[in-house]
């Protein structure tokens, strides 16, 4: 009897499954320089370049059609600032009146005297945050050259004392909270820990040794699987 | 390199000393993300070379004097480790390997997106760990597959390969006897999706024809060694 063939894993393939043939252009894993496709009707997106009418990937990562636009999303990315955005910094420096903080973005990010914790005395600034500290802050401006003020004056912003930071890569940080943050939620309930997840993709865990080591386990596993691609020989 | 017409290093059948023919590659391993505090890194071995190569970045660029206001600066150290050769190596920069991190660079800034960082750096340390020859495109080209597993945006991965010239027959991917006692030798960078050219040296004496022969060479194993590069790269996720 001829039917519709049974979808068994040795017959169904990234082209197709048991729902039918699947849109080529999803989830495809692609490296810089590749070719996908005609540009034409799309648009490109994310990690995405229209080279004489053909769009190509800049980076490692998983093709995404959602519409019309192309985006390749990277499995690894750096962070790049955004005004409004809680950030986790580490001091790097500081002058008489300006504090340097490291953002882990690839520049640096200031914060004035004015913006600081508390009222500091010009050329009290190591006083108040000392070169290594950690602080919970916010991105107040982005400039054009990409160069960004960063801010501690608003509700919860201040000086990280207790408790571990970790990080995970940005783009993993909609992974780590989950649907409606239920995933975050779930950790936090489980670990018994304060979880401030910031969007430079560091995570400020404050609690017990045992729920510290929980939480950090499970973002190692987080950022294993989403790399997990291997090698070849 | 005044070539030494007494080592017989092609037999009459045209067989290498490790039985390659002329065109053949050596075997590669190509392996990502073999240093977990990096941001990408490879390990590529290439016959008996190994190579490791880290990428960290992009950062800010420091000491200031480096920074560039339009776009981010490669910082490249190509290092040999002094148990990679049988004569131990110095450690330290010499002329050689700043010579070798400077031509690396250049080839990489062709693909990498560097105006999307203004001031910033990437720091890409190329470890040789064991070194036959072709040290410089085992590095140049492991460089490129780090790169892409850090995530930097590329415009095309840089494949990196050399032919020469022994017993007056040119040959691809010279072993180290080749290299050390043939006539000629002709590294090469080529970006494997549109063909051209970042990367050129040339050591030796070749005719119009031999130099045609050793790019013909060249560009084939090129695009052998990017299908692997391709697949590490995507490691089965395909």
């Amino acid at each position: 009897m001829k039917g519709w063939p049974v979808a068994r894993p040795d017959t169904m393939s990234r082209e197709s499954s048991a729902d039918g043939p699947r849109d080529s252009r999803r989830d495809l894993v692609v490296v810089p320089g590749e070719d996908l496709g005609e540009s034409e009707g799309h648009e490109a997106g994310h990690g995405v370049l229209v080279v004489d009418g053909r769009l190509k990937s800049t980076k490692q990562g998983r093709m995404n059609t959602k519409g019309s636009t192309v985006t390749v999303e990277p499995l690894h990315t750096t962070y790049m600032p955004r005004p409004g955005d809680l950030v986790i910094g580490h001091i790097e420096g500081c002058t008489n009146n300006i504090w340097f903080i490291d953002i882990g973005a690839p520049f640096n990010s200031i914060l004035p005297m004015s913006l600081g914790p508390a009222k500091v005395e010009f050329g009290g600034t190591r006083k108040v945050l000392d070169i290594g500290d950690s602080i919970l802050c916010r991105v107040q401006e982005v400039e054009e050259t990409h160069q960004s003020v960063v801010t501690m004056k608003g509700l919860g912003l201040r000086k990280i004392k207790s408790g571990a930071l970790d990080d995970v890569d940005p783009h993993l940080l909609g992974r780590l909270i989950g649907k409606g943050g239920k995933f975050l939620k779930d950790l936090k309930h489980e670990s018994e820990c304060r979880i401030v997840v910031a969007e430079n993709g560091r995570l400020w865990i404050d609690g017990e040794l045992e729920g510290i080591l929980k939480v950090r386990n499970k973002l190692k596993e987080l950022s294993h699987d989403a790399r997990q691609i291997g090698g070849v020989n | 390199m005044g070539g030494y017409g007494d080592v017989q290093m092609i037999d009459e059948n045209g067989l290498r000393m490790d039985g390659r023919k002329p065109g053949d590659v050596r075997p590669i391993t190509i392996e990502t993300g073999v240093v977990p505090v990096a941001d990408g890194s490879c390990r590529m071995i290439w016959g008996t070379n190994e190579v490791i190569v880290a990428v960290y970045g992009p950062m800010e660029a420091h000491p200031r004097k480096i920074q560039r206001q339009d776009r981010a600066v490669l910082d490249v150290a190509y290092n040999m480790a002094p148990f990679s050769t049988t004569d131990r190596i110095r450690p330290g920069f010499n002329r050689r390997s700043r010579e070798i991190s400077k031509v690396t660079a250049d080839a990489l800034e062709s693909v990498v997106l560097l105006e999307l960082y203004p001031r910033s750096k990437i720091r890409i340390g190329i470890e040789i760990v064991s070194a036959e020859a072709g040290t410089r495109c085992v590095g140049l080209t492991a460089a490129s597959v780090a790169l892409a597993d850090a995530g930097i945006p590329m415009t095309d991965l840089v494949v990196s390969v050399a032919s020469g010239k022994i017993n007056d027959v040119v040959v691809c991917d010279l072993n180290k006897e080749e290299d050390n006692y043939g006539e000629a030798d002709l590294p090469m960078g080529v970006l494997p999706n549109t063909g051209e050219l970042v990367f050129l040296q040339m050591d030796g004496d070749l005719s119009p024809d031999e130099f045609k022969q050793a790019w013909d060479y060249n560009m084939d194993a090129a695009m052998e060694v990017h299908k692997l590069m391709v697949e590490a790269l995507k490691g089965g996720g395909n």
